[in-house]
């Protein structure tokens, strides 16, 4: 057999090599149910969940916990999924600054116990980058 | 005041650029047909030539509109209403110029404008057919930001868009369309960072230079000249190979300085993106040196300087097109282009692979078949590692790709990036940096001499001795010091060691003979030295704001988790690691004053951007402003002075860590402060303040009554009342004649110094008002609530509020300058191999001249 052979099946091994590591740490969007799912049959990956924060008539979010004079690593919320299932999470660093205004959530980490510890908060802003109102506009208009 | 003109002169620009790109593309394709290489239609190539200058004057025009509208504060003009302000400095308009996506594809369209005319310059022998690509590109560009409407469909996206018709349903508009805003929704503030003026242009111009391998290549198979096309497409590839690798490191750096994710590296898509093409780049630039020094693996070279266009084409589509959507923080905003981005990769896949088969068996293979005493087998192997690495980055960073293709064809996938990124990259990427340290040092050796197994055991022995003696003395001290070390990480500490000694030891072997070709030796060396530095800064970073204060709010979960942030009360000392840290304040830039200024210096107006100062501000001996003086200053950051004192040593540094609040962006945009040591760094940023648009929490107002000369106990601390004065800080009031305002002068001592407070009380038309002083070191407010003029007797009201606090996190990072200087020696080594190739009539002396097997493969002169 040549080397060139030899180093093309090598490259291939390692070529599905990757692809299978990939498949393999994947993560999923699941809800909040199917992440129950997981940890009670004993599957402890992370798994990404997207949902929004359950807010009153007067816009404020409910069920924030974050006392950084008690405890600045803890931080606790409620994050309601696509399908309206409503879960206490709790993050252990501080609270991300823009997370009062962020219209959704995606969170990564696992279902323990009752709880789902997240260890990743990605929010997403919906101005953040495209701008839909001037400020003031109406008020310098004569 | 509308200015419609200059948005129209860019706009007819763009689309002079486009069409003259059309005729130039079509001119010089026709130039180039039917014709040998070398020899043009001339009609066709002056026409070419005419309609490409034509194409850059255009371009040059567009550039200018966009810039005077930005400059000029245009904001009937979306792009500069929505990326730029009043207050921005010149040199952060240029980054608001390339902040969106048009003006970052107007970026890209410019240097191929200059690369194409170094092309018309420098290499009129490859002009038709290389041009007739390039042209090709930017037809297709331009097309980007063309915004026409045509047939019903949208064709690019005109940065020259008014407001008014942007955004269309806005009540302004319907009453006054000549509305213009006084003011723009100004940069985001995280690319108001000096990294961010240079590194998008050197991207951008790495991104350019894929372009002329790419074109060499295809016109090479396009001419059926196989071979020719090496030599210069070689020098433009190291040079894209240089500028590329730069800028990916500045992107690095400034994240590291700017964002707060705690390092330099995220495996963001966006940064992946472009990573993936700069390694396949890598890869081709090894493949080219083999065809041209050594007459073999010319078909690899094809393929990867056509794939790293490709992939350049593919990281346009993934980060424009809004297929990331959740996966990455920092992509463009999707201007609804995703179909036009696609047909644009879709077309060059599907030309470039077509020819590449087409001319595939005519492409010229060497027989020989390699031995493993062949450097060259070594060259090869270490460029195949390298294209794995960008494989598994291909592979992971496309999973939204495949989503969105599964979706198109109805398929439900739910397929998310890994949830630890890091470590799934890690896995493969740590191996390919032991390939790379491995296969550079090996083939180094070997290439500079004739090989047979005892030359090859003598010029590895004594490398090979060092770096085990070098990787067992480190493992040694990590021991000395408590430090783990995982097996992976021995085998990469030694892998990236045998890296560096071996190419020392080239290094010093060339410097004998001609410096000038330890070119590549020099940038293997730097990518080992980046290796170890990334081993240190990442493998051994050490966060060092652990929480040690045994207080853990929750129990539910205390096992395995880390406490990474630490709160700090202002003026407390805490303990961290081997420092005590303390919080002493918050600082604002001043434009002029060296360092930050104290806020407690500085009275605010209602004009953001002025303050009073309340007392000298003065460095060393020299006084900037004199009390009550007026001061300019930049009030988007608040700097936090912390400060560092080493227990054992009592050494101590200070660090402002920098915040900003920003409604737009939503919330606080922390950016950290490092102190680099010769050998670590320590990297400390904020995580959180206590929320500053809401009000602060008062307690209820104590009242107490004093005489001049009174003591008053404030808390814990005490003051004295010590007199009345007419009031000195009365802008904002409004005072008119007849008006009395009377301060009173308050000294408070605190745990560390004392402060003057001067709560101010006003009599206008009968009317009483009172304007309280606070000191936020203490978190104590004190008013002059009424004043008794016959008994002496003044009322104060006392209330306080928690004190101010900061959450940090600071994070202690090893060696990470081995990965700077090793980025440096990197560069200089290509610039260095740039040198060495600079005269092309010159034979490039490789090879050492007694090697008769050698001198066959010498490269044949190539005019």
């Amino acid at each position: 057999m040549k080397k060139a052979h030899i180093l093309v099946i090598a490259v291939i091994a390692v070529a599905i090599g990757i692809i299978m590591s990939a498949a393999g740490d994947a993560s999923v969007y699941v809800s909040f149910n199917e992440a129950k799912e997981r940890a009670a049959d004993g599957n402890l990956t992370k798994v990404h969940v997207v949902g929004r924060l359950p807010r009153d008539g007067q816009e404020n979010i409910l069920g924030l916990e974050y006392n950084p004079v008690l405890d600045p690593n803890y931080f606790a919320f409620t994050l309601v999924d696509t399908n309206r299932v409503a879960q206490r999470v709790i993050y252990f660093n501080p609270k991300p600054q823009d997370f009062d205004k962020s219209e959704q959530v995606v969170i990564t980490g696992a279902m323990r116990k009752d709880i789902f510890v997240a260890d990743k908060i990605l929010l997403k802003c919906p101005s953040k980058y495209v701008e839909k109102d001037i400020k003031g506009a109406t008020a310098s208009v004569n | 005041m509308l200015n419609t003109f200059i948005g129209d002169a860019g706009h007819l620009s763009v689309i002079v650029a486009f069409v003259a790109a059309t005729v130039a593309a079509y001119s010089y394709f026709m130039a180039a047909r039917n014709q040998p290489l070398g020899q043009a239609d001339p009609a066709w190539l002056r026409l070419g030539r005419g309609a490409f200058l034509l194409h850059g004057v255009a371009v040059l025009s567009v550039i200018v509109c966009l810039f005077g509208i930005i400059h000029g504060h245009r904001y009937e003009y979306y792009y500069a209403w929505s990326h730029s302000s009043n207050h921005l400095p010149v040199y952060y308009m240029i980054s608001c110029f390339w902040e969106g996506q048009e003006g970052s594809f107007l970026l890209w369209i410019f240097w191929h404008v200059v690369l194409g005319l170094a092309i018309m310059r420098w290499n009129k022998l490859w002009e038709a057919p290389v041009m007739a690509i390039f042209a090709g590109v930017q037809l297709f560009l331009t097309s980007m930001i063309l915004g026409v409407v045509f047939g019903g469909a949208k064709i690019g996206s005109s940065p020259f868009i008014l407001l008014r018709d942007f955004l269309v349903d806005l009540p302004v508009f319907k009453m006054n369309p000549d509305f213009v805003p006084t003011d723009g929704t100004g940069l985001n503030a995280l690319l108001q960072n000096y990294w961010m003026v240079i590194h998008p242009p050197t991207l951008f111009l790495g991104f350019a230079l894929t372009l002329v391998p790419f074109a060499f290549a295809i016109a090479g198979l396009w001419k059926g000249e196989y071979s020719k096309w090496v030599k210069p497409a070689l020098r433009w590839s190291l040079w894209g190979g240089l500028v590329l690798g730069v800028g990916i490191m500045m992107g690095a750096y400034w994240a590291y300085e700017t964002l707060n994710f705690g390092g330099y590296w995220n495996w963001d898509p966006v940064e992946n993106a472009v990573y993936i093409p700069w390694l396949v780049l890598v890869a081709g630039i090894h493949a080219l040196v083999l065809w041209q020094q050594r007459r073999t693996a010319l078909r690899t070279g094809f393929v990867l300087v056509i794939t790293t266009f490709l992939l350049i084409l593919y990281a346009t589509f993934l980060t424009r097109s809004g297929v990331l959507g959740n996966a990455s923080v920092h992509s463009f905003t999707d201007l609804g282009l995703s179909g036009q981005l696609m047909i644009y990769l879709g077309a060059f896949v599907v030309l470039a692979i077509a020819l590449l088969i087409y001319r595939w068996k005519s492409i010229p293979i060497s027989e020989k078949e390699l031995t493993t005493y062949n450097p060259e087998l070594w060259v090869f192997v270490g460029a195949t590692v390298l294209c794995l690495g960008a494989f598994q980055v291909f592979v992971t960073t496309s999973i939204p790709v495949y989503n969105a293709f599964l979706g198109f064809i109805g398929i439900k996938s739910n397929l998310a990036l890994p949830a630890d990124q890091i470590a799934h990259y890690t896995k493969i990427q740590l191996w390919m940096g032991v390939g790379i340290a491995l296969l550079s040092g090996l083939a180094q050796l070997m290439w500079w001499q004739r090989n047979d197994k005892s030359t090859v055991s003598n010029a590895l022995g004594t490398p090979t001795v060092l770096t085990l003696l070098g990787s067992a003395l480190v493992i040694l001290l990590l021991r000395y010091n408590g430090l783990e070390i995982e097996p992976t990480y021995i085998v990469l500490l030694t892998a990236a060691l045998f890296g560096v000694l071996a190419n020392i030891s080239i290094i010093s072997q060339l410097i004998l003979r001609r410096v000038q070709l330890s070119g590549g030796a020099v940038a293997h060396l730097g990518i080992a030295l980046m290796l170890l530095g990334v081993l240190g800064s990442a493998g051994y970073s050490n966060i060092i704001s652990k929480n040690v204060s045994g207080l853990v709010y929750s129990k539910e979960f205390p096992e395995d988790l880390n406490r990474d942030n630490v709160l700090l009360w202002r003026n407390d000392a805490t303990p961290m690691g081997e420092y005590d840290v303390s919080y002493t304040g918050q600082y604002l830039d001043v434009p002029g004053v060296p360092g930050y200024v104290n806020k407690d210096l500085l009275f605010r107006t209602a004009d953001e951007y002025k303050a009073l100062a309340r007392a000298e501000i003065k460095r060393a001996d020299k006084v900037y402003y004199k009390a009550g003086d007026t001061v300019e200053i930049l009030p988007e950051n608040t700097y936090y002075r912390v400060e560092y004192k080493k227990r054992e040593t009592g050494e101590s540094f200070t660090l402002y860590p920098r915040a900003q609040v920003n409604e737009e962006m939503g919330g606080l945009l922390a950016s950290p402060d490092i102190k680099k040591f010769l050998d670590h760094d320590i990297y400390s940023h904020i995580s959180s303040v206590p929320d500053p648009s809401k009000e602060k929490d008062w307690s209820e107002v104590k009242e107490s009554q004093l005489a001049l000369g009174d003591t008053i106990f404030l808390n814990d601390y005490f003051a004295v009342f010590r007199g009345v004065e007419p009031a000195k800080q009365t802008t904002g009031l409004g005072l008119a004649k007849g008006d009395l305002a009377i301060q009173a002068d308050m000294l408070v001592f605190g745990e560390k110094k004392q402060y003057h407070v001067h709560p101010v009380f006003v009599v206008r038309n009968k009317m009483i008002g009172r304007v309280p002083d606070e000191i936020e070191d203490l978190g104590l407010r004190i008013s002059l609530n009424s004043v008794d003029p016959t008994a002496g007797k003044f009322t104060f009201g006392v209330s306080t509020t928690q004190k101010d606090y900061i959450i940090l996190k600071a994070v202690e990072k090893p060696f990470i300058n081995l990965l700077w200087s090793g980025t440096l020696l990197m560069s200089l080594g290509f610039v260095m191999a740039l040198r060495q190739r600079r005269r092309p009539d010159k034979p490039a002396p490789v090879v050492v001249p007694q090697l008769s097997r050698a001198a066959k493969a010498q490269p044949e002169p190539v005019a």
